[in-house]
């Protein structure tokens, strides 16, 4: 039996005003009065219910309702219940069909005070649906109402950003030219969850088929800290005093860096000196060797001796190994960020590896990342030493163990142990890291290596 | 052990009517009849230990006063031959034996048939591995719980072996104790070459003939694949194959949202599979009660990693090969448009049963089947084409499509070797059980609701609901398994038991409380003052019967009269 909930009607009493229609006579005067025509909300049926299907409407547009009448069988994630009215009145309009889906808050009917108002909120009704919500509402709306609030000339660059995150489209060899998505069940699952479009997921599966850690990635795909896009204060085309939705991928970063949270991070810092780096780089630069290339390279030697800082927590309950070392670096795109993943970098050699550098930077850039090349790091570096930061703070990507803050490598005033004063450059470094499986001894364990390894580079170059 | 069973449960593909047959009124017309025969029953089987010797020398002669039908009175070689040593026929043997009848079976493959080896039995065994492994990946149920486990993991050929193992350990035990009971296994294919006369024996050798007083069919059924689907036994399979576990694809597509279909979403979500189903229906789940089914979806398939097609015939199943996948063609059921392609990495057929009739030779005693299904009444009696019947000549299981489980043949057999041996036995289908061992559970036995009400409205009764939760049971929520429903349908002016569905922990163990209700004639105002073990699962059904709103008084002839002080 189902059970019985009083909810789900919550007047909204600006409602429209008739306009008064010159010349019709006699009835003018009620015509002044504000017609009620009020929304029916999908109630929240549950603590955990985030969104309500129409099982089936008990009474029919036109129907008269009393108080406390059932209306609609709502489903819930838990079960099925009847939906009573607080208020008489009309059922004017159904905005969502049986079987629809509405999230919880949202109107799924308009309700009308007298018969006559019922062709009022119909019309309301379709505009409504069909130009999106007029603002029929006083109750402060949920972030994706806010949406049309937005004038429509900077609602229109919104657009292309959500585009320019595509990183391609999923190319299925048998879904005839990536017209259709193939998605498996699980993915297709988590993709409605976790807000992320199928069509911008390429698919890493068998054939090419989008798997569940695409989903994933796609929702990750802008993980670390904050960076600077460009110098620019204000990007073209932003209007002030406005609010602009998050597109996509920027409502999948922001549920990210919340889900950060919940692991508990540290951080260890440490001072190294670059001179002999800045010496090698100078000399093999001609080459084509970066110097974030032979930053990744030092990090992936130095965590070949510390297998635990590459490693990560995936449940909660167990240390996940990585059998590869595999140094993601974090770049900062139009619209957005990814991590181009250097795959073992322990194991390449510094002039392939900075020619694969160069390649992942240029599809980045064109957005022809594959998803193996931007979701398979075990470890991330974030550099921002060319905009002269000395120091800063990266938050701690899901899924992975550590990730490496480098500033600016400058010239510092130093006494060595000698007694002497002299000058050297030097660089900060900071790693945020998984405490459930890296502990303090471990990273500075670590970075007392990293910082041999640049203070003495010959490894670097085999 | 082998009264388990879903692997012969009838089909989603409207082609078998299972649901037609086991509601079939002229059940009900045998009630009162069933009843006072079972009384009989009890006190020959208490006997029947002792009697043996004599029970067998009164089946001599009754063969010989009854040979006179049709065929001229002659010495038989056996009193019963049973086609088929699958569950049902295994049933029949052994109550044949204690019944005193000299008994032989012939099987052409292996004893047990489809349960014990491709069916109940080692999906039971899949089924134990599903839910451990479901319940040790339920980080939110071991904290419940206050257990640290990590990472768990399988072996799948160590899975395999078990389902395999447990499968050749059923099966000696049933060869065995059919050998130990004397009852003859005799090898090859059987076939009917006349009244009372069946030829057996392997391809290339020469046929045995042998005759017998009755005869019983029980050849059981294969695997029902639709036209269109290329099964290739690797990429797209049947539940046979399905039961070797030799791989567990990444993503899977089950034809077919019965009980095999979703037995196998359980093994293969558990083993960490994605699965879709399609499901020919407007929804999943249809022979269950729709309270039930929907319950069911929202606990066995929403949370898991299932998608699902409703609506849809697979039309065209391509096995994977030549580096593609398997391709699944979807049309619409309605329109019969075109309606998907789905690309996946293996499809299992569980879209039904189909009888395994061919080569009996009925054609030799003018019995034409229907749809493969071997006609028979409510006697399982053989029917011939002019709807005469066929003397001497019984089908049981799924051969004869009635009731297509394991446990509903072996009890037909059982009605059969009554019948044979002197005494009228109809079995009551409405008080086999079924179960479906998935993880919860689902159980059912009777009437759904809306079978009920449809029953009703014809013969002008009403009919209440009763329903409690496992929420409020103590057993249950100690396991922290509180999801779960019983429903109860019976008739407030009597308190007869109509149906009773459960879906639950350990639901299949429980209908059985309500089944042998329903076959004894239990009425719910008797049954409530039954004690139940405090904490027990079976307490939620104790409930179920106490919140019946039944209009009659108890039974004035209570089982016991008299106190008995404990």
């Amino acid at each position: 039996m189902a059970n019985v909930l009083q909810t789900s009607f919550l007047p909204s009493t600006s409602s429209l005003r008739r306009p008064s229609i010159s010349g019709s006579k006699g009835k003018s005067q009620s015509l002044q009065v504000k017609a009620k025509i009020r929304e029916i909300f999908m109630p929240a049926l549950s603590s955990t219910m985030t969104e309500g299907k129409i099982v089936s409407w008990m009474k029919s547009e036109g129907d008269k309702l009393s108080k406390g009448e059932s209306v609609v069988v709502v489903e819930s994630d838990k079960a099925d219940m009847d939906v009573e009215s607080f208020h008489e009145g009309f059922l004017a309009a159904i905005m969502v069909e049986e079987g629809g889906v509405a999230p919880v808050g949202s109107a799924i009917a308009l309700l009308a005070e007298t018969e006559d108002e019922i062709s009022e909120a119909k019309a309301k009704s379709q505009s409504s649906s069909s130009s999106t919500p007029q603002v029929v509402e006083e109750k402060p709306k949920q972030i994706e109402e806010a949406a049309p609030d937005v004038p429509a000339a900077a609602a229109a660059p919104s657009v292309p950003v959500a585009k320019a995150v595509t990183l391609g489209s999923a190319v299925h060899p048998a879904s005839e030219g990536g017209k259709r998505i193939v998605a498996s069940p699980y993915a297709k699952k988590l993709a409605k969850e976790l807000k992320v479009d199928l069509g911008t997921v390429v698919g890493s599966g068998p054939l090419g088929r989008i798997v569940a850690k695409d989903v994933e990635a796609a929702a990750v795909a802008v993980p670390v800290a904050a960076s600077p896009a460009k110098p620019d204060p204000v990007a073209p085309g932003i209007e002030l005093g406005t609010v602009v939705p998050f597109t996509t991928m920027q409502g999948a970063v922001s549920r990210n860096m919340v889900e950060s949270l919940s692991v508990p991070t540290f951080r260890v810092g440490y001072t190294i000196t670059t001179n002999a780096l800045d010496a090698l780089y100078k000399k093999i630069k001609s080459k084509g060797v970066t110097m974030t290339a032979l930053l990744a390279k030092a990090t992936a030697l130095a965590l070949v001796q510390h297998p635990v800082v590459n490693s990560c927590c995936r449940d909660g309950n167990s240390f996940t190994y990585n059998s590869s070392i595999n140094i993601a670096v974090a770049v900062a795109i139009d619209g957005g960020l990814i991590t181009p993943v250097l795959q073992d970098a322990d194991k390449v050699d510094i002039y392939t590896l900075s020619r694969k550098w160069k390649e992942l930077v240029d599809k980045a850039r064109a957005k022809q990342l594959q998803p193996h090349e931007y979701n398979t790091g075990t470890f991330t570096l974030s550099n921002l030493g060319m905009f002269g930061v000395d120091r800063f703070d990266a938050i701690l990507p899901p899924g992975t163990g550590a990730i490496m803050a480098v500033g600016a490598s400058q010239p510092t005033v130093v006494a060595s142990k000698d007694g002497r004063i002299g000058m050297k450059n030097q660089m900060q470094v900071n790693v945020t890291a998984d405490h459930r499986v890296i502990y303090g001894a471990d990273l500075a364990a670590f970075l007392q290596t990293l910082a041999k390894i640049v203070e003495d580079p010959k490894d670097l170059t085999f | 052990m082998h009264s388990t069973l879903s692997f012969s449960q009838a089909t989603t593909v409207p082609t078998t009517n299972y649901a037609f047959h086991s509601q079939s009124p002229i059940n009900l017309r045998f009630c009162g009849l069933r009843r006072e025969a079972f009384g009989i029953s009890i006190l020959t089987r208490s006997s029947s230990g002792r009697v043996r010797l004599s029970t067998r020398g009164r089946s001599k002669r009754t063969s010989a006063s009854t040979g006179n039908n049709g065929t001229p009175p002659k010495s038989f070689d056996y009193d019963l031959i049973i086609i088929g040593a699958g569950v049902g026929g295994h049933g029949a043997a052994l109550h044949a034996v204690e019944k005193g009848l000299k008994t032989a079976i012939i099987e052409g493959d292996v004893v047990g048939g489809t349960c014990v080896n491709r069916g109940c039995v080692p999906s039971k065994a899949l089924l134990a591995v599903s839910g451990r492994m479901r319940e040790l990946q339920s980080e939110h149920h071991m904290k419940a719980l206050g257990l640290q486990v990590s990472a768990a993991g399988y072996d799948r050929q160590g899975v395999a072996d078990h389902a395999n193992n447990l499968a050749s350990k059923i099966r000696s035990n049933l060869t065995n104790s059919m050998k130990a009971l004397g009852v003859d296994i005799l090898t090859g294919f059987g076939t009917i070459v006349g009244p009372q006369k069946v030829k057996y024996g392997k391809v290339g050798f020469t046929d045995n003939v042998v005759t017998a007083k009755d005869i019983i069919i029980a050849t059981g059924s294969v695997p029902f694949v639709p036209k269109g689907i290329e099964v290739d036994g690797k990429t797209v399979i049947t539940s046979d194959h399905a039961l070797k576990l030799e791989f567990v694809p990444d993503w899977i597509a089950i034809v077919g949202s019965g009980y095999i279909g979703l037995e196998f979403s359980d093994v293969y979500t558990a083993l960490g599979s994605e699965v879709t189903f399609i499901e020919a229906l407007d929804q999943l789940m249809p022979g269950f009660d729709p309270e039930i089914s929907k319950l069911a979806q929202r606990v066995l398939i929403n949370p898991r990693k299932i998608d699902y097609h409703t609506g849809v015939f697979a039309t065209k199943i391509t096995p994977a090969r030549d580096g593609k996948p398997v391709i699944v063609e979807l049309t619409d059921a309605k329109t019969k448009e075109h309606k998907d392609t789905l690309e996946v990495d293996a499809a299992l057929i569980a879209t039904g049963r189909a009888p395994f009739t061919y080569g009996l030779g009925l054609e030799n005693i003018n019995v034409v089947t229907q749809r493969g299904f071997v006609p028979v009444d409510e006697r399982m009696r053989v029917i011939d084409a002019n709807g005469n019947l066929v003397p001497h000549l019984y089908c049981i299981g799924d051969a004869n499509g009635k009731m297509m489980l394991a446990h509903a043949a072996s009890a037909q057999g059982i009605s059969v070797v009554e019948q044979v041996t002197g005494r009228d036995h109809v079995l009551n289908h409405l008080s086999v059980p079924a179960a479906c061992f998935t993880h919860p559970e689902i159980s059912m036995v009777g009437l759904t609701e809306p079978q009920a009400r449809e029953k009703a409205e014809k013969e002008g009764f009403e009919i209440s609901v009763a329903k409690t939760s496992f929420k409020a049971n103590t057993k249950a929520l100690a396991e922290n398994e509180g999801e779960g429903l019983a429903k109860l349908i019976y008739r407030p002016d009597n308190g007869e038991i109509l149906g009773v569905h459960i879906f639950g922990l350990h639901a299949a163990d429980l209908i059985h409380e309500a089944s042998n209700a329903v076959a004894l004639g239990t009425r719910i105002q008797d049954i409530r003052f039954a004690v139940h073990a405090h904490p027990t699962l079976s307490e939620v059904l104790d409930e179920l019967f106490k919140s019946a709103k039944v209009n009659a008084p108890e039974s004035t002839s209570s089982p016991i009269s008299e106190p008995v002080a404990a």
